[in-house]
């Protein structure tokens, strides 16, 4: 009989597993249909395209105005100066650790990007405020120097492990065989990384990009403390910007719950898990199809 | 008399590729079958169909029926019930990392027994069989991965043995073992026809000459004879039987 | 110019450049905290309640809080999180549901912090009318760090070599036997790395907590899972941008002990797949 009472018992954990199995696609429904139900009759009340091409993001005026352009703007610029600055960074220091550094300094150039990795982006936020800001006001002569610059620069930062990583891999997975029989024709070993694992790596390259992107744009405490927080559109990198990121965390506290303005923050939400989603699923796309190809 | 074990017609695919034609053969209770044949005969995909070791292979198809004791494995039997009877040795000695004892004890727990003064003697029984007792027995409680190669092939078989089956599977069992320890598992297969049918698929031939009572021959996925293992040695039905035992190809 | 040797030599120089030009600013960073920051240590920094509007006295609650929501996190994320990754290496076939399955797990990993926290407050602070509190927080953490103990078990699962499940079945094990007896045993390490790892970075992440724990000021410790905390990561953000003159030495001394708290959880997770390793046997 306890066979019996074991094939039961078996029969309920094999359920919670199944179950477990598919709550990471529940979660991804729930957190769609929550940020949808939230922002909805938001979108609908103000017209969602006066909200998304609405110039003006005055949330507690009267009457309260919720253009979300500045905001993606703010989030567009923020991000593209990271990207800038992150990609030929994290591309050099990816092929100087895989090809170039001798093997004692690999070790430990990789253990700081990884440190990089660990420190809380609080943490980065503070040290911008403190050494960051203070640095680019007096190269640039500002008032200030809570920036988009400097959200771009340590943005850059904060996605170099992601990018140098993913980088990494793809260099290390193109075949040993490309590099030396480039290198048995007489190139050069920059001549091979140029002309031959750049290239081959070329779509983990992308990936890695896209990832980086969803990584800058997702990220919240640091841009709120030093981006300056000015729902302005940005012309320039030396103005202060605020994120869709950072408007959501630095409003979210004092809005009026069940106001326009607390569900338009919702609609905010909703607009940066759509753009996180199609960008994971293009990188994941771009890096499914390299596997099925290798 | 009834055959233990009767294959029919059995064919078996994967993904699309051939690897067992037809193949029909009857396995009497308490003898040894030796199978040999080349690489890719077929000769593992039998056995692992034999014990339904390939229901978690998406890639496999199969035909054909297989009967244990006249009941038919597959539509009368399920599988945890008829692996329990019918055990399996693998090619290499696959210890799992745990004690020597818990490796023996593994398949009696599963199947229910906790009674610690009965797991020491099923232990101490399954290991006697295999002739592993007087080397291992005081220090069971140590890591069975300490144990040479041969050892650990023979703790598999207790392993197995342990379980209780009726019918004992090797696949090349001595594949990775030196001569003295193959010449123990081989003496250990011998004491145990008095209790066991078993089939021992082998890559050395002169090993089926050796322990098997009877011997059958696959080449390319078919059954080319099968019949007393002295015949099959010196007067084969088929040339291809005899090409493979004088060693002109394979 | 033009002389192929040459190009290589300056080019090797431009990688080498850019790679300290990231690297020397970590360091500067450790440096930067420790040195501002170790004065500031002592068991009264540690061990005391906050004072004068947190502009003196220790920061014992909001230590305490983030060790409760560490955990409370981990007592959520770690069964869910294995017996997803054991559906997807031991159960699932390969169809359209396990890849459904991946695509989200790749996108949760993707989806911003600050999406989790107003997630987790339409979910549990709201419909669910938990409050903000230590579940609320723990269970909206515990999602976020769910992708990366899914991915560290799988990782773990698979290396598990394929002979030990089929011994198990060969004996008659069924497949949750032969999970419980063989697979998640030796898995167990890489499991738990991967874990810590994940929980290391949950420790660390303010937006998630903003709106579903974290409390600017509590005079007194937190007495149950229904109330809100003080928290290490959310501190600092109050220290530096709330309240004014607050002394660099607390501040200072308020991130060290975050990233102490980040470390020793990273270091423990490296010393732990360093030792199993050596011991492992197959």
């Amino acid at each position: 009989m306890t066979r019996m009472k074991n094939r039961f018992l078996e029969k309920i954990i094999e359920a919670a597993i199944f179950l477990s199995g598919i709550v990471a696609v529940l979660i991804v429904v729930l957190i769609f249909i929550f940020l949808f139900k939230e922002s909805f009759s938001f979108f609908v009340k103000e017209n969602m395209l006066a909200v998304l091409l609405g110039r003006n993001w005055y949330p507690i005026s009267d009457p309260p105005q919720f253009g979300f352009l500045p905001l993606m703007m703010g989030s567009l610029f923020v991000t593209m100066g990271a990207i800038v600055i992150a990609v030929p960074f994290g591309l050099a220091a990816a092929l100087y650790i895989s090809e170039v550094a001798p093997a004692w300094l690999k070790d430990i150039l990789k253990t700081g990007i990884e440190l990089l990795a660990a420190i809380p982006s609080i943490v980065l936020g503070f040290i911008g405020i403190v050494v960051l800001a203070p640095l680019i006001k007096n190269f640039f002569h500002l008032g200030s120097g809570l920036t988009a610059l400097a959200g771009s620069i340590m943005l850059a930062f904060m996605a170099m492990p992601t990018i140098v990583s993913i980088i990494e891999d793809a260099i290390t997975s193109v075949p040993r065989s490309y590099k030396q029989g480039a290198l048995a024709l007489g190139a050069t070993h920059w001549q091979t990384i140029r002309r031959v694992i750049i290239p081959a790596a070329f779509p983990g390259i992308i990936a890695a990009v896209m990832l980086g992107i969803g990584r800058v744009i997702g990220e919240t405490m640091a841009v709120l403390m030093i981006t300056g927080n000015a729902a302005i559109m940005p012309t320039t990198l030396l103005q202060p910007v605020r994120t869709l990121t950072a408007t959501i965390a630095a409003e979210m506290g004092e809005v009026i719950r069940g106001s326009s303005h607390y569900y338009s923050l919702f609609g905010i939400g909703l607009i940066l898990f759509i753009i996180t989603f199609v960008i994971n699923l293009i990188a994941d796309l771009v890096l499914h199809r390299r596997r099925i190809n290798g | 008399m009834v055959s233990k074990l009767k294959v029919d017609s059995l064919n078996v695919f994967y993904d699309y590729c051939h690897v067992l034609k037809n193949v029909s053969l009857e396995v009497d209770a308490n003898e040894i079958l030796g199978i040999i044949g080349p690489a890719n005969s077929g000769k593992t995909s039998f056995l692992k169909t034999l014990n339904r070791m390939n229901d978690f292979d998406h890639t496999f198809k199969m035909d054909g029926n297989i009967f244990l004791d006249n009941k038919n494995i597959f539509t009368n039997m399920q599988a945890l019930a008829l692996r329990k009877r019918i055990g399996m040795v693998f090619a290499l000695p696959l210890s799992l990392p745990l004690s020597i004892f818990d490796n023996v004890a593994y398949g009696p727990r599963l199947h229910g027994q906790k009674n610690k003064t009965k797991l020491k003697e099923i232990v101490e029984r399954g290991l006697k069989a295999s002739y592993l007792w007087d080397e291992v027995k005081d220090r069971l409680d140590t890591p069975a991965l300490n144990l040479s190669g041969g050892q650990q092939q023979r703790l598999c078989i207790s392993r197995t043995l342990a379980v209780e089956p009726e019918v004992i599977l090797y696949d090349e069992p001595c594949s990775g073992l030196d001569p003295i320890s193959t010449a123990k598992v081989e003496e250990a297969m011998r004491q145990l026809r008095k209790n066991y049918t078993q089939i021992l698929v082998t890559n050395n031939t002169k090993q089926s000459a050796r322990v098997a009572d009877r011997t059958a021959f696959f080449l390319m996925g078919e059954l080319i004879e099968i019949g007393l293992t002295a015949k099959v040695f010196t007067q084969p039905d088929d040339k291809r039987t005899d090409d493979y035992i004088s060693g002109r190809f394979g | 110019m033009g002389d192929p040797k040459k190009i290589q030599k300056l080019m090797f120089f431009l990688l080498l450049l850019a790679t300290i030009i990231i690297i020397v600013p970590v360091v500067a960073i450790f440096a930067i905290i420790l040195f501002h920051g170790l004065p500031a240590l002592n068991w009264g920094f540690i061990f005391g309640m906050p004072r004068e509007g947190m502009r003196a006295g220790g920061i014992f609650p909001t230590i305490i809080g983030t060790l409760y929501l560490t955990l409370g996190t981990m007592a959520f994320s770690l069964p869910l999180g294995v017996l997803a990754a054991i559906y997807l290496t031991e159960y699932a076939a390969e169809n359209w549901l396990t890849r459904l399955i991946e695509i989200s797990i790749i996108n949760l990993a993707g989806i911003p912090s600050i999406v989790y926290g107003l997630f987790g407050l339409g979910l549990f602070v709201m419909f669910l009318n938990f409050g903000a509190s230590i579940l609320a927080g723990s269970l909206t953490l515990a999602i976020m760090t769910l992708p990366v103990i899914v991915t560290a078990s799988r990782e773990a699962l698979i290396t598990v070599p394929k002979s030990f499940r089929e011994v198990s079945y060969s004996l008659g094990a069924s497949r949750w036997q032969t999970v419980w007896g063989v697979v998640l045993p030796n898995a167990i390490p890489g499991i738990l790395t991967g874990t810590i790892l994940g929980l290391s970075r949950a420790a660390g992440e303010t937006a998630p907590i903003l709106f579903t724990v974290a409390a600017f000021y509590l005079p007194a410790l937190p007495r149950s899972i229904f109330d809100q905390a003080m928290v290490l990561p959310y501190h600092i953000y109050v220290l530096s941008t709330q309240v004014p003159n607050v002394p660099a030495k607390i501040q200072y001394g308020t991130i060290l002990v975050l990233v102490l708290f980040v470390f020793i959880m990273n270091i423990s997770a490296a010393f732990l797949r360093a030792h199993f390793r050596k011991r492992k046997l197959w």
